[in-house]
Order: C-alpha cells, then structure tokens, then sequence
C-alpha cells in the first residue's frame, strides 16, 4: 500500500460527491479515510448512518484516543475538530471554530500532514469556503499527495479554487474519477485520473 | 512553513518551562491540540517561534498567566448538550431531594454558561437554595468572564432551544437582564456560586461533592491523565455521587472508569459505585 491514511474534506455540494465515492471505493486492502464534512452537531449519527446503508461502507464517528484501522471510514463529528496525533491516534478539541467551521478541514488536515507526512493522501472538494487550502498547502509541503476536485465540475467552487490559489495539486479531478483515482494511488498502479499539467 | 520535528521540540521546551518554573503541568496534554493553540498565541502575539514564548516566561512577570489564558481556552454555551442536563435533571435531582444541603462541582467551567445553566435547572426544581456550586478553572480570563455571567443576546437568544429541549419550563430570557445588546444573569442565581482558579491535572480534591460536572476538557489529555483525573473526581465525590462528562468523553477505555456505573451512555453520565 503507498499511503497509510487518506484525508477527505468537503463542503457545500459534497455529499453527493462522497456518497458516490464511498460506494464505489474497494471495501479491503485501505487505509483509514478521515472525512470532514461542515455538518451540525447531533447529525454526526444520521450521517453515519446514512452512509453505511447507503453506501456500504464502513464508517464510524470518529472517538477521542481512538486507534484508526484499514478498510474504515472516520467522520469527524459536527460540533467538535478532530486532529491526528504524532503516534496516529485521533483526538477532538472543542476549540472555537475555525473559517468559520467546528469540524474544520484544515485541523484534520494539518495534523494529519505531521503525523503521516508522504504516506499521506489528501482529497478536497467542493465547498462554498476557503477551510480546507491551508491544510492541503501543509499536506504538500510535508509530502503527501493532493487530489483536488476540479472546481468546474464543483457544484460550490469556493474550496477548490482556494486550495489551487495555494498548491499545485498532484491530481486535479472529476468526481467520477474520483474513486478509481483513489484506488489506482492506494495500489501503486499509475492512476487514471488527470494528471495536473497534463493538458 | 514550520518543520514538524522542529515545532515537536519547540512545543517540549515550552511545556518544559512552564513545568520547572511555574509547576505547570502541560506534559499530558494531546499534542496535536497544543501545538495548535502554541502557534495561534505565537500569530497572535505577533513573534517568530513557539521558543519565543520562552524568554517571556521566564522573565517577564504575569505573562504566564497572559499564556495560560491563551492556551487554555474552552468555549461553551447555555444548556450545551442539553441531553446531558436532561439526564441530570431525571437521575440526579430525585437524589438531591433527599439532601438538606449539596455540592456540585463544575470543573472546567470555562466561560460559565453550563454553571448558570444548572442554577437555572435547580431553581425550577426547587433546590438552588440547597445548593452550593463550585465553578472552577484553570484560566483566569474565563473564570472572571464565567463571574461576571455577562454574555451576548445571541448567546442566550441561542440557548432558547437547548433550554427547551433540556427541559426548561419558562424562557432562558426570564433569567437574564439585558442591557444594551448584552445579557447578564440574574444575582439571585449565583448566590450559593463560587468561583476558584483549580487545576484538575495538579491541584487536589474538592471534597464531598454529589455531582462533577467536567465537560469537554478530558479530550485535551492523554489517556494516563484522563484517567488520573477521573480518579480524582471520584475522590472528590461523597458516597454514589455522580460525574457528567462532555458529549464525547467516556470512561469505557479508563482504568479509574471501573470505580463508577454509567447511567446514560448517550448523556454521558456517571455514577460512582
């Protein structure tokens, strides 16, 4: 496996966008995917829920001290910021939002880029804010892989746009391309997705 | 950008200084959380590095309070997770009833709003004035803003429906004077109130309390502190007393969780055994 986690983030617009990805990704041989999506408290169940009859997946609230496993799904819950320790456990704060937003992406994110620096991949979609750019911009500094959900195809381009205003991703993409992109990284096959620069 | 490594031992110089000089003890705080508020009060205070902090620590007088304050800072609001009060109001109270006199300890108190909020639910019930309430903190700024009980109108025109759905019978409004787009509580609800600077990671126990409340502050610890300090609420608990944790806080994973039976999983209420 090439990566030992994947750090999803999302806004306006992508439930859809994962709904589709947690229903068509490989159910085995995956590492970990923390999701942070801008959802309100006491949803984080309904949410739960709804994915895994839905999708088939295996998602969880993610827990304070909890120790991630493969072949999971973590959703950070609404109302709290969910961080990635040095030695890979999760942890929540109940610090004040940030951009606005309690989970935010860029918590999940930064701490994520430490604790797993290039064994980290990182996706962001769309959404109608700028949370989520400065934690791909760390992300790819302490070399992970970025994917970015191409802001044409976004239904709120905000989130996207910011992240490219920062980085160069290694991916830009479509979300229809989204899950084989995935699973192309994660197996170490030269992924199908476009490459950014490519044309 | 910051290297990893480098803020790694940045942050231990910092926690190191705060240990040695001023017994504070920030060494089993989680990490990913410290580092994080480290960096926001180094941007706020406008200086290059977390070792910057250093030198002010060590020789500018009353800057480790400006830091404390700075890094110690939880947020909360009216009847937050009014689940949790509801489950108060429907295990604890019935046995506060049958006291001529408790305490109730709120550790952590941070602003206050869940301090007042209890005042307001014992007041309904008819049992605020055999109350003596604890509110404590370790950050100073909190604690004064939690005594002053002042907050914004939004703040409490917020905690309308966490009122109701705690179970509330009038309006959070009817407790609150408001004056001039501010909202402060009324004085005859923090009359059996007291307020204290306490550190739950060093300082000891509060004896003989019926119930502790300690929301949303066992997340910022290592599970070793975590459960220390569960062992130290239950030291400060007389006989069957109880603990409210915040909304996702548990004592399944702690060793000192095996002094104490849960009531509601969901509320995240304890009992000792």
């Amino acid at each position: 496996m090439q990566f030992d986690a994947i750090v999803i983030g999302g806004s306006h617009g992508s439930f859809d966008v994962l709904m589709n990805l947690f229903a068509s990704l490989p159910r085995s041989d995956m590492p970990p995917i923390f999701v942070v999506i801008h959802i309100p408290r006491d949803s984080t169940q309904d949410f739960v829920t709804h994915f895994n009859t839905r999708c088939g997946c295996r998602m969880v609230e993610i827990e304070d001290k909890q120790v991630p496993e493969g072949d999971r799904v973590y959703l950070a819950p609404g109302g709290y910021h969910a961080l990635l320790e040095r030695d890979r456990r999760l942890s929540l704060s109940s610090d004040e939002p940030v951009n606005h937003a309690q989970p935010s992406i860029d918590v999940l994110f930064e701490s994520a880029a430490v604790a797993y620096g290039n064994r980290l991949l990182a996706v962001l979609l769309t959404g109608a804010s700028s949370d989520g750019a400065a934690g791909m911009a760390r992300i790819d500094a302490l070399g992970g892989t970025t994917i970015v959900q191409d802001p044409t195809t976004a239904r709120s381009p905000v989130m996207p746009k910011a992240a490219l205003a920062l980085i160069r991703p290694d991916h830009l993409v479509a979300p229809d391309v989204l899950a084989d992109t995935i699973r192309d990284l994660v197996s170490g096959a030269q992924p199908r997705g476009m490459m950014h620069g490519d044309g | 950008m910051i290297d990893p490594d480098v803020l790694k031992i940045e942050t231990d110089l910092v926690v190191t200084a705060l240990h040695q000089r001023y017994g504070l003890d920030f060494r089993q705080y989680s990490r990913a959380s410290l580092e994080r508020r480290l960096q926001g009060l180094v941007e706020k205070l406008a200086l290059d590095h977390v070792t910057d902090l250093i030198p002010r620590l060590l020789h500018e007088p009353g800057f480790v309070d400006r830091m404390v304050n700075g890094i110690a800072v939880n947020v909360t609001e009216p009847f937050r997770d009014p689940e949790c009060f509801a489950a108060i109001r429907e295990h604890v109270f019935p046995v506060l009833r049958t006291y001529p006199y408790f305490k109730i300890w709120h550790a952590g108190c941070a602003s206050g709003e869940e301090v007042y909020s209890m005042a307001i639910m014992l007041r309904e019930a008819g049992l605020l004035d055999r109350a003596q309430i604890y509110a404590t903190d370790i950050n100073t700024d909190a604690l004064a803003r939690a005594r002053d009980g002042i907050y914004t109108s939004e703040a409490i025109a917020r905690g309308e429906k966490n009122y109701l759905a705690a179970g509330g019978t009038g309006q959070l409004a009817d407790y609150v004077l408001q004056q001039y787009g501010s909202a402060r509580f009324a004085n005859s609800l923090r009359d059996n109130m007291v307020f204290s600077q306490h550190n739950v990671v060093s300082d000891e126990v509060f004896g003989e309390m019926v119930l502790v409340l300690c929301r949303n502050v066992l997340i910022y610890f290592e599970r070793d502190l975590q459960n220390r300090v569960v062992d130290l609420f239950h030291r400060s608990l007389a006989h069957r007393g109880f603990v409210a944790l915040g909304a996702k806080e548990s004592m399944t994973h702690l060793a000192s969780g095996s002094d104490f039976e849960c009531l509601d999983r969901h509320a995240r209420l304890y009992r000792a055994v």
